[in-house]
Parts: structure tokens; sequence; C-alpha cells
């Protein structure tokens, strides 16, 4: 064979894997809003900058007649690209091929780029679209999970590692997504569940669709497995590139800087945050009145709504804000807002990302469904992942900070490096009402007109104690702040804080109460 | 005044905070004392075979029902000595999870 002619096989032989599951299965997966496995991928990455590798990777299952069947590529596409320049690892399984199946050495593709993303120190994307392990193939697709889920636990810290979830997730296959760092879904494109609607109604007699089951917004809104929520593979796409731009290549680097840039709108705080500290307000106009550009990114937006995570960047530099959101549920800690915050304070940890805290919270969510829950196990996951964390450390009181919400909010008390507090801040053991209820219990019970007697009283501990000063006299408070000066006050805090360095004593790992 | 009306509160420590409820929290599954006389499905399945009659007085610990679920014989029992008030099941029957399948009473 002249070396034109091989040439010319080898194009021959790279279109026909290309074509995947072949043109019928590609028109039905666009049918369903889906793109194939390498559109999606050359839509992530940067132009031009994608290689495959494993074209030529065949399957090698022989039982059930699999021995006569070909599977291009076995139903997975893997690679290296950039995305705004940054190298990135990528996987994409194709339905058109098998329905995206799980065999062999599908799984021994994926370890593969793996293996490398964290070999290489780069992050790793991978995206999901599979009906699940090759049954023909038996415990070796069994195997190839395990070896996934190894995998992901092994890189977990090291390289940031995205799920993305294009198709069904179902059974085993779950377990990969839900040990990476950030899950992206799509409005009825994503499904995700262990035992799916067939068998939920068999066994169960339950009648539900997969929508309805483990869908995008399920998982978004309800399980909190999904990190970020998309109408369409489009907006997805964007979604992960903007991520991409704010966390670093991996737990040895900081996240690329970016040109300084002021914000669009100025903090009016008689504009944003009431006086009265009983009425709501959108924390996020607060993070919007301090960061670059006003621009936030937020994670999880529509899982316990009542704190809000997320990426901002200060002086161009990537910053990790966890806020109490007064707007939603009084902005109190139960068990999902605790799991969300807990775990973003980790990855801000894992990542060299410092970490602002914005505070106003009444306390923990009561209720007999909190408490057998398990918000004692949740909440102290806040605790333990503060206490724990040595990036920078800031803290801004706005206004309320009572009881143990005060102490599991970056407080002074868990290595905090800086607390602020705005004038309006009231650091309390709980709210006036509460605490004149009990200090004064006496009072108001003998008094001619209790309840006059407790407004009295209330507003006595409101004047002696909703305030800033007492807990600024013990020092717990480093600076009373006024709120427009909240911005020139923290980028001043994360300059002094670049070079921080202390250590915590040697061990294998904690025991936080998974 | 529609707004008005939307507006949601939640109380902690005595003190009324103006805010927005979150689908799951309207959601969220509201505690009911347990009556201990019950004997509930703890999970769906069918009723293979009922090993007691009405009026009936036994030990706690003794088998009364056979609910196959997730592919397993559960062996349903007495949780004290009681006497079987009534059976709300039959043969075959399929039940959903929390299916008051027979109510009982204790005795001394």
């Amino acid at each position: 064979m002249s070396l034109k002619r091989s040439i010319l096989d080898l194009r021959k032989r790279k279109d026909e894997v290309r074509l995947g599951g072949g043109e019928e299965a590609i028109e039905k997966q666009a049918a369903m809003g889906k793109l194939t496995a390498r559109a999606r991928i050359l839509a992530i990455v940067d132009e031009g900058s994608f290689h495959e590798y494993d074209m030529f990777v065949e399957h090698v299952g022989t039982d059930f007649d699999m021995g006569s069947k070909v599977l291009a590529g076995d139903g997975v596409v893997i690679g290296t690209g950039t995305i705004y320049g940054s190298p990135v690892c990528l996987f994409a399984q194709d339905f058109t091929v098998a329905g995206g199946s799980l065999g062999l050495m599908h799984a021994r593709k994926i370890t593969k780029i793996m293996d490398h993303a964290l070999k290489m120190r780069v992050p790793l994307i991978g995206i999901n679209d599979s009906g699940g392990a090759r049954i023909q193939e038996g415990v070796n697709s069994l195997a190839g999970y395990g070896e996934i889920f190894f995998r992901n636990t092994l890189s977990s810290g090291v390289i940031p590692q995205i799920s993305v979830i294009l198709g069904p997730c179902a059974g085993g296959a779950v377990y990969s997504p839900a040990l990476t760092d950030f899950v992206f879904v799509v409005e009825n494109i994503s499904k995700m569940f262990i035992t799916g609607p067939a068998v939920i109604k068999s066994v169960l007699g339950e009648d539900i669709s997969m929508e309805a089951l483990g869908g995008a917004r399920v998982h978004a809104e309800i399980t909190g497995n999904a990190h970020f929520f998309a109408l369409s593979e489009k907006e997805c796409f964007e979604q992960i590139k903007a991520l991409i731009t704010y966390i670093p290549w991996n737990n040895t680097q900081k996240a690329k800087a970016f040109p300084p840039k002021e914000p669009k709108t100025k903090l009016k705080i008689e504009n944003i945050v009431p006086t009265d500290a009983r009425l709501p307000y959108d924390i996020r106009d607060i993070i919007k009145s301090i960061t670059d550009s006003s621009e936030f990114f937020e994670i999880m937006e529509l899982f316990a709504a009542n704190i809000v995570i997320g990426f901002g960047r200060m002086n161009g530099e990537t910053v990790g804000f966890v806020a109490n959101q007064p707007m939603v549920l009084a902005g109190v800690l139960d068990c999902d807002s605790s799991d969300k915050a807990a775990r973003f304070i980790r990855y801000c940890n894992a990542f060299n990302i410092p970490i602002i805290t914005l505070e106003d919270m009444p306390g923990y969510l009561p209720g007999v469904d909190q408490e057998h829950a398990g918000v004692i196990r949740h909440g102290a996951k806040v605790l333990f992942a503060y206490s724990e964390a040595t990036v920078p450390k800031i803290t801004v009181i706005i206004r309320k900070a009572y009881g143990g919400g005060y102490i599991a909010m970056n407080s002074r008390h868990l290595r905090a490096d800086f607390v602020f507090a705005w004038p309006t801040a009231e650091i309390a053991v709980m709210g006036p009402e509460g605490a004149a209820n009990i200090v004064f219990r006496k009072e108001i019970a003998e008094a001619a007109d209790p309840e006059a007697m407790r407004q009295q009283k209330v507003q006595e501990y409101k004047d002696k104690f909703a305030n800033p000063y007492v807990a600024a006299s013990k020092g717990y408070i480093d600076e009373v702040i006024e709120p427009q000066e909240t911005r020139k006050i923290l980028l001043h805090a994360l300059q002094i804080s670049t070079h921080k360095d202390i250590q915590s004593p040697a061990k294998k790992h904690g025991l936080p109460p998974f | 005044m529609a707004d008005q009306e939307k507006k949601q509160y939640i109380i902690v420590h005595s003190a009324k905070y103006e805010t927005t409820f979150t689908k799951k929290y309207l959601n969220r599954k509201v505690w009911v004392e347990p009556n201990f006389n019950h004997i509930n499905s703890y999970i769906p399945g069918t009723i293979i075979d009922i090993l007691v009659k009405e009026g009936q007085v036994l030990n706690g610990g003794d088998s009364i029902i056979v609910l196959e679920a997730m592919k397993m014989y559960n062996d349903v029992q007495m949780p004290f000595k009681g006497k079987i008030l009534k059976i709300n099941i039959e043969k075959g029957q399929k039940v959903p999870k929390n299916f008051l399948m027979m109510e009982i009473e204790p005795v001394e």
C-alpha cells in the first residue's frame, strides 16, 4: 500500500468510527434535542483544540452473539482539549452506539483518560449518556464502574471533576457523577435514578414518570445531586465554560486571575438591607455590590435557596461566597442548606479559593421533620468544614448572627482570619424576642400588663445586646465597618491573606459527620 | 393587596420573619404521633399469608403476617403481648407503604 493509500484508508477508518451508531441513531438522538458525543465535546472545547484517542478500541464481549457485533469506539469518546486555553481531559458516552452501554473496553477508555487527567493534574469533564451496564458483558461491566468510582475518589480534591448528564444515567452509573465536584443537568434530557420507573411500578406499585422521578429539575431542586440546571445543551455548555474560568487546574494552583474591575452597582445599604431584622432582601444584591463587574456565578441556585453559594472575583481573583439568604426561609440553616454550604466550603479549601461569608441568619429551622432528618449531624458539617479550612476565611456580619448560627458561619472561634460587622449587626445568643421571654420570664408573668412588659423588656434587651459592640468589646469582631466600605476592606483582607500559612495537626483525614 | 396575602413567615426564637417558603419546605412531612396498636406495612409489598385470626391473643415476637417485598418474605411479628382486634388485609393483597394492616391492643 502506498503512503497515500494508507492515509486514505486511515481517514476512512476514522470516518467510520465518527459515524458512531449510524445516521439513523444520530437522527433519533437529534430528535430528543441531543447532540452526538463528539459534537458535545466540540461545543465545549476551544475550536480545533480537541484530540481524540482510542478510536479503534473494540469491545471484547463474546457471549450472546456479541462477538459478531461492531461497536464504534465501544460507545465512548475520549480525548483532550482546551477551554479558553486551559487544558482539560474529556470523555463522552455515545448513546448512538449500543445505547452508550458500559462494557469492559468502554470503561477502560474512561479510566485511561481519568488516569491521564490525574497524572497531568488537569480537570476532567465526563459527559454521561448511557443506558447503563452492558448486560451481555456481565460482571466485567460492574468491574468497569468500580474502577471509575475508585478513580473519581482518588482524584477528588486533586483535580476538578465535572459531570455532565446529557441523557440517562441510571443504576450504578449515577455514582460516578455523585463522587465528582460539579454535576450539570439539562431539562427534559437528564435522567438520573438508582431504580427506574418500571421497577418501582412492578415492585412498589408507584406510578411515576422518568422526569418526575429523576429529571433535571428534581436533582437541581429537591435532591441536591445537581449543581447547575440548564434549559438546553447549549446553555449547559456555556455554564461549564464559565465554571472553568473560576477554578484552578488542580489543587496546587490558584484559579487564573482576570483584570480587576469595579462593581457595576454601588452599595447602598439603605436600599438593599431593611434595618428591621425581620424583613427580607436578596443577599445576592449585596454580593453583586461587592464583586468585580458585579458578577456572581451561583452554584446550586435552586436547591436549599436559604443559603447562597458561588464564585465571584475580587480584584480579578476567584473568591467563594457563602451567604445566608433572608429572602428564603428567613435564611435559616437546615439539613439541606448545611450540606450545600459544607461541601462548597470544602471545595474552596481543596482548591485554594478564599471564602467570604456573609451572615444574616436567625438560627436553625425549627421542626420535628428537621430534628428527625438529622439537623444535628448535618449542621455539624458546616462547623467541620469551616474549622478545617485553611484558605483565607473572612466573615461580614450584616444583620442577625444568633446562637449556633453565629458560631457556625465562620466565626472567630472557628479560626476565621477576619470578622467584620456592619453597625446593623446583632450578635447575640438569640433574637431579642426569644431572649427577653426567657431572661425576664418572671417579670413578664408577674406584670399587670404582661404584653406591655414583654415589649418593654424586648426593647431593653435590643438596646443592650442587639448590636455588634458587645462582640467587638471581646475582640470577636475585628472591626465594625460602614457598609459602603465593605469591598475596600475585603480587598485589603484578601491582600493581607495572600500568603496565609497555617498548619493543622497531621492526620490521615478527619471524620466529618457524613 | 394580593402581594400581602402571599407573604410567608417563619418563627425562630419567638421572632417572626417575613420570607418565602421553598417547595420542599411546603411539602415536608408533618409528624404524627405513632400509634403502637397499629401494625402498618413498613415497606410496600404483597400479603403472602395471614397467620392469625381476629380475637386471638399472642405473645410479643409471634409471627402474624408474611409480607413479600423486594423478593423477600418478611416476617411481621407482634410487637408485644396482645390481642388481634381487626384484620384489614387479605391473602394476595398488594399493600402500599404505611398501610394499616392490623389493629391490636396490649394484653396484661
